[in-house]
């Protein structure tokens, strides 16, 4: 059907193109106009994640331990969804339609909460919707990002999107505390509001966000499934892809490192759920800059760097710094590692793959990143278990020094200045 | 393809859409605010007045089971426990971050020490003298991964005042070994009559162990495998307990008896999987919380603890059993 549309291009696609030339030292539109769906539709999901919990206990007298283990299934399965997801946006070139599915089906699931009560089958497959929904969206969102602006302003965009997406995460569970201190155990309220945010994600997406992020990508030809798989084949992807999966896999999971500190301050309950908060305000903080600063210097640069502050956390709880300097070495530690890494990747990948697979190379890149990173806490929990958690720190530790070594190899010096 | 609107009507759009998304989660938040949360009343209800089996009520009060009926005290709780010279109560205080509060309460159930801490509350005991006091809360971000959960139990002596927040600094024998991991987790903490002696259950490795804890010696040793939520009878000589008879997701657990000297077991005649720690009701039956009909609500039931009988229901939407002898 577009092959028929011809060179021409549709209509609809015509108004966002003048634009781009003359607003080149401005952040796209699209970019701002995805950064407010991201920071809605975070809202939205961090209010639930951070209620569910207790939710689940209190009102549902469910056993909780099962339910851990459901959720670390359902993150195995988004990996799957996501490369499904990523491809789908970029066969019909249809990244809105298909990310729009994505953010409104994890809407819907916050109504279906609401009615599964304590039903555990309604709450396992509503949990398991909401998973796809967030699994659906991710590429194609960020082949958006990446189609939508020049690519040397690929690392301040993302950085931009990442810092509004950031937002979210520490509103939404501020949200959510707020409104069960108003409406004492009134988690319908929580669930009801985080639709409606969700929905307005939705409604923002539509009304904002072109349905072709690149007015060369509308009239292009479909990409094919083969195409998409023979991705790694080209040799600047695959070295990003492989560098960023070895980097994950040295990467140990927040949970631990945020247990770790745990047991070496003895770090009162009440705390625990401020901890992920702070590092990501430091994020929040960071992520424009860093974005701005990878423009500049080359996607490499910010990115290795940005794991030397993963290696400081794991230096830091192994050495004697005492109480409150090493929770905020940590956390410092931790947010600017997120912000120098999580976006930049895109952008470090993004202009490496065709702009008619941008979606399905983005979500390769992130399922492998994904997948090392869950092995990477397996293989901690393990040494931990085995040995102490000392040598568990150390061994990461050694581990994330020769990959970084590895990685600056690996990495194409400027993959990014092909043009 | 849908037809492009102007910019100008795409922000009326959505501004149309703001405005009533925000005025219907509004409206609905203030209904709710409006359900009121537990009104602070009062009660002539104190466990020196009226003796009886306490339960936690649907709408959260703890009331006494008297001949009478059922009598409401003014206490909100989510656990609530009373034996001896008083009682806890478990109760969350929303807010940024949200916390728990253990309130321990007299014979007249007013408020003598409150700890705070963080957590979802879980289990709740108080020794059979009054003394010592113990709970579990159930606790996010402490884990291997994101979303699931681990316990931490406390102790209160409320004679001297000494709190441990965390008992997980015990010095634990496993298998006759000392015995250090990172996954230790302990639940479920009932005493002794001596004040000292308390029975708990440990979990690592995915297993768990019924262990004997000293309290003034601070040390613990596992007994046996398979134990979860001990509950001592009023003799000390065995332990009521859930035991996890299958490994899958459903209905894993099924209620035993251990003697504490020759280590047997009985089945209990309940078939059904409780995910409670029962309370002795004298020393021949035990009570417990079973999911009920409507969704969110439990019943409370009791079975003879000597494998025979079978369950009754001793109240409906009621959870937290306890028993109080009265004096």
């Amino acid at each position: 059907m577009y092959l028929a549309a011809g060179r021409s291009g549709p209509p609809s696609t015509v108004q966002a193109a003048p634009e781009r030339p003359a607003r080149r030292t401005r952040v796209a539109s699209t970019v701002l106009a995805l950064g407010a769906v991201s920071l809605v539709t975070d809202i939205s999901s961090e209010m639930v994640t951070a209620v569910l919990p207790l939710y689940f206990v209190l009102q549902l007298g469910l056993n909780p331990l099962q339910f851990g283990f459901l959720d670390g299934l359902y993150n195995g399965v988004s990996a799957v969804v996501r490369l499904a997801g990523g491809h789908l946006a970029d066969r019909r070139q249809r990244h809105r339609l298909v990310a729009g599915a994505g953010y409104a089906l994890s809407a819907v699931c916050k109504l279906g909460l609401l009615f599964a009560g304590g039903s555990t089958t309604a709450l396992s497959a509503t949990l398991a919707a909401d998973r796809v929904g967030k699994g659906v969206r991710t590429a194609p969102r960020d082949a958006m990002i990446s189609l939508s602006c020049a690519e040397r302003d690929l690392g301040r965009a993302f950085g931009v999107h990442r810092a509004m997406d950031t937002t979210g995460a520490l509103l939404g569970p501020l949200a959510a505390f707020a409104l069960l201190w108003l409406a004492v155990d009134a988690y319908d309220v929580v669930f009801l509001v985080s639709f409606c945010f969700g929905l307005f994600g939705v409604v923002l997406l539509y009304a904002f966000v072109p349905a072709h992020p690149s007015p060369a990508a509308a009239t292009s030809r479909p990409s094919d499934l083969r195409a998409a798989l023979r991705l790694p084949a080209v040799p600047a992807f695959r070295r990003v892809l492989v560098a960023a999966s070895l980097l994950g896999l040295m990467s140990v999971g927040d949970g631990f490192l945020y247990l770790v500190l745990q047991k070496r301050l003895d770090l009162d309950t009440v705390y625990f759920p401020l901890l992920p908060l702070g590092s990501a305000a430091v994020y929040l903080l960071l992520a424009v800059p860093v974005g701005r600063a990878a423009d500049r210097l080359g996607r490499r640069i910010p990115y290795l760097w940005g794991h030397l502050g993963l290696l400081g956390v794991y230096l830091v709880l192994f050495s004697p710094v005492p109480g409150w300097p090493l929770t905020v070495l940590v956390l410092v530690l931790l947010g600017t590692y997120y912000a120098a890494t999580d976006g930049v990747l895109m952008a470090l990948g993004g202009p490496v793959v065709p702009e008619k697979q941008r979606a399905a190379g983005l979500a390769l890149l992130q399922s492998g990143q994904a997948v090392g990173r869950l092995l990477a806490s397996v293989l901690f929990g393990a040494a931990w278990t085995l040995w102490s958690m000392q040598a568990a720190l150390a061994l990461a530790a050694a581990g994330l020094t020769a990959t970084l070594l590895l990685a600056r190899f690996l990495l194409p010096a400027h993959p990014t200045e092909s043009a | 393809m849908t037809p492009t609107l102007s910019p100008r009507a795409r922000v009326g759009a959505v501004s149309l859409a703001a405005v009533v998304l925000a005025t219907f989660a509004v409206v609905y938040t203030v209904r709710a605010a409006d359900r009121g949360g537990p009104a602070t009343g009062s009660s002539h209800v104190t466990l020196d007045n009226t003796p009886g089996l306490y339960v936690r009520t649907a709408d959260g009060k703890v009331a006494a089971l008297s001949k009478g009926g059922a009598r409401e005290t003014a206490l909100s709780c989510r656990r609530f426990y009373a034996s001896g010279t008083g009682a806890v109560c478990l109760t969350t205080k929303p807010g940024i971050p949200p916390r728990t509060q253990a309130i321990v309460l007299d014979r007249s159930l007013r408020p003598r020490r409150t700890v705070t801490f963080g957590g979802t509350p879980n289990r709740a005991r108080v020794s059979p003298s009054g003394r010592m006091v113990s709970w579990t809360v159930f606790v996010t971000g402490d884990s291997y991964s994101g979303g699931s959960f681990s316990t931490r139990s406390g102790i209160l002596d409320t004679r001297t005042g000494y709190l441990v927040k965390n008992v997980e600094t015990l010095q634990l024998t496993l298998d006759g070994r000392r015995y250090a991991a990172s996954d230790v987790n302990f639940w479920g903490i009932t005493f002794a009559r001596d004040d000292n002696r308390f029975y708990a259950t440990v979990a690592t490795r995915g297993r768990t162990y019924l262990v004997e804890g000293d309290f003034k010696a601070w040390t613990a040793r596992a007994l046996r495998e398979n134990v979860e939520c001990p509950s001592l009878s009023p003799d000390g000589t065995r332990v009521a307990y859930k035991k996890r008879v299958r490994d899958s997701g459903s209905d894993p657990w099924r209620l035993h008896v251990l003697d504490l000297k020759t280590l047997r077991d009985t089945e209990l005649a309940e078939t059904r999987s409780v995910d409670d720690q029962a309370a002795w009701l004298d020393d021949g039956t035990v009570a417990y919380a079973l999911p009920g009909r409507a969704r969110g609500s439990s019943d409370v039931w009791s079975v003879p603890a000597d494998g025979t009988g079978e369950p009754v229901r001793r109240a409906r939407d009621a959870s937290s059993p306890s028993m109080n002898a009265g004096r």
